[in-house]
């Protein structure tokens, strides 16, 4: 094995995410961006295989409509050799089929590779669909929801949880995987990683570097709405001079709803 | 019923077929389409004819030993010939582990979108499907529908209810076709040891979060679900940080659905309110008047659930009498 791709996503850090109350609608716009959470993990990944396999690169690819480097830059520190990123503004409308359309010619450009490595999700869209959709443009063999991974001769070895079994499955190399957040614990870069990450190299494509036929990344999703939940609740309150009353109050409200057995 | 205007589902588990056929019924209905049901599998007859009483006008049966388990490129190569081959306008497959990236597969085979994880699923007053999915970590609901046909879309198991059985006339094809070379192979597969009754089917759950201040401590919330013949759940931390249970209710957990969820001690991160969203009626116990728990609870309890479960125990014990 000589070369491990990455695919990383910069995501809106939905922790931080404001919404307007009047609108409903989220302010995107300024909240503040992450690596996605599940694509680090991918990445952590990426980087122990390489410290078990001397001569191993791990290069990462990154979609984006604007401006990543600060995502980039921690993904060299975590020990990436070197980083991808197409930047375009004809990138923002992008679905997931587009998005798996550019990253796949990106990382045919970036040259040879024998896994590719996803996030099984990513952190604000939640979509799951991007890394599977990569794996069949570039036909390759498919390990999805990983939850570990070895690399054993010339093919790749995953154990994933499905809904009442533990899998493990085999692919020969190349293959693509994706991983899920118990795979690892990403590792906090020290001071030193981060110093010598900024003398790693981050490419800068836009889509007229690639081979992508731009008919293809019209979107195929029309976004009807995109709006914060509405609460239905009703906020009824519980109070009581006692622990007792409370409870009897509770418990006689459930019992009127009928959704304790009698 | 008219020409390229299908809707078909397919699902390598049971009961999710089920599921989506009685939503894929409304949605044919609605559009005035047909509905079928692919069924890849090994001596499965006997499931595909079961389908039509669940709804499927029309069932596309393909029958051979070596599709008696699920493996990813030779179910892909069967749906992607069978949607080639007939041409539906709408695909629902079951968002399970292996159904997901089948979903995602087809639809880059074919060009076209896909919705995935719809919660909600219908057919709008201009006449389009539009699906309902959580999105942005619980903070929003997107409300999505397609440019291109065919739709595929996936849905999560109990997001819908199984319809009841009728006595109904439906066609089963029976269909010979081959399946692509496998890619990856099957080197071993255990059980998973979980829970008998698992949380998503529960009608009833009282669960913990971070006020829960130690493990045997659940004995509280055991015996008020005992009561209530429910079951016992938990927020993130308490299973990711803590370990004291494997697994939780919410957005990256299960998305659970009962008549009563009973939050104790849980703050109420979007997060774990996206998890039960779907939940009937919500009740929220907790110390901190200010918890975000209770903006989304029907019932909201300040208090301290070390005093509160066992009051309400027994109160209901009485009341139910």
């Amino acid at each position: 094995m000589k070369r491990i791709i990455v695919c990383l996503k910069q995501a809106v850090d939905v922790t931080q995410l404001k919404v307007d109350p009047a609108t409903r609608q989220l302010i995107t716009a300024s909240a503040p961006r992450k690596m996605s959470d599940f694509d680090k993990n991918a990445l952590e990944e990426a980087v122990r295989l390489k410290e078990k396999n001397a001569g191993v690169e791990v290069v990462t690819v990154t979609v984006a409509s604007e401006e990543a480097k600060t995502v980039l830059r921690e993904a060299l520190a975590m020990g990436a050799d070197k980083a991808y990123v197409v930047n375009d503004a004809g990138l923002k409308d992008v679905d997931t089929l587009g998005t798996a359309h550019v990253l796949a010619e990106a990382i045919k450009k970036a040259g040879e590779f024998d896994l590719v490595l996803c996030g099984e999700s990513s952190l604000d869209s939640f979509s799951g669909l991007v890394g599977s959709r990569v794996g069949e443009l570039l036909s390759l063999p498919q390990v999805t929801s990983a939850r570990k991974l070895s690399v054993e001769g010339d093919a790749v070895v995953g154990e994933r949880t499905l809904e009442d079994s533990i899998e493990t499955v085999k692919a020969k190399l190349p293959a693509l995987v994706t991983v899920t957040r118990e795979i690892n614990q990403p590792r906090i870069p020290s001071l030193m990683m981060i110093m010598k990450a900024s003398k790693k190299e981050i490419v800068t494509w836009t889509l007229a570097d690639l081979a992508v036929d731009k008919a293809k990344l019209a979107s195929k999703i029309e976004v009807v709405e995109v709006l914060a939940p509405k609460t239905e609740r009703k906020r009824i309150r519980i109070t009581g001079e006692s622990v007792a009353e409370i409870a009897d109050k509770l418990a006689k409200a459930l019992i009127q709803e009928g959704v304790v057995k009698r | 019923m008219s020409e390229g205007k299908g809707v078909w589902v397919f699902s390598e588990n049971a009961d999710l077929t089920l599921e989506m056929l009685g939503k894929g019924r409304e949605i044919a209905d609605k559009v005035g389409a047909e509905l079928a049901a692919v069924v890849i599998g090994s001596n499965a007859a006997d499931w595909a004819n079961e389908l039509v009483k669940y709804g499927a006008d029309k069932v596309y049966l393909v029958d051979n030993a070596v599709f008696g388990r699920f493996q990813a490129e030779a179910y892909l190569s069967v749906l992607h010939n069978l949607v080639v081959n007939y041409k539906p306008e709408t695909v629902l497959i079951g968002s399970t582990k292996n159904g997901k990236p089948l979903a995602a597969r087809l639809a880059t085979r074919l060009e076209v979108g896909c919705v995935p994880d719809c919660s909600r699923l219908g057919v709008d007053e201009k006449g389009r499907l539009v699906g309902e999915r959580i999105t942005y970590g619980g903070n929003a609901v997107a409300k999505l529908t397609f440019k291109t046909k065919p739709q595929i879309v996936t849905v999560p198991s109990r997001a819908f209810e199984k319809p009841q059985p009728k006595k109904r006339s439906g066609q089963v094809v029976k269909l010979d076709l081959k399946a692509e070379q496998a890619k990856t192979e099957v080197v071993e597969t255990k059980p998973l040891e979980t829970s008998n009754v698992r949380i998503e089917e529960a009608e009833l759950i009282v669960s913990c979060g971070r006020g829960l201040e130690k493990k045997d401590d659940r004995v509280l919330l055991d015996e008020l679900a005992a009561v209530l013949c429910g079951q016992v759940g938990c927020s993130r931390p308490l299973a990711e940080d803590r370990k004291w249970f494997s697994e939780w209710v919410g957005l990256s957990g299960h998305k659970v659905k009962p008549k009563l969820y009973i939050a104790c001690g849980i703050s109420g991160v979007i997060q774990h309110v996206a998890g039960i969203r779907d939940a009937k009626v919500v009740v929220a116990i907790n110390k901190d008047e200010q918890a975000p728990i209770f903006e989304v609870a029907d019932y909201g309890v300040v208090g301290n659930l070390y005093e509160i479960l066992p009051a309400l125990k027994e109160a209901l014990k009485k009341q139910l009498q």
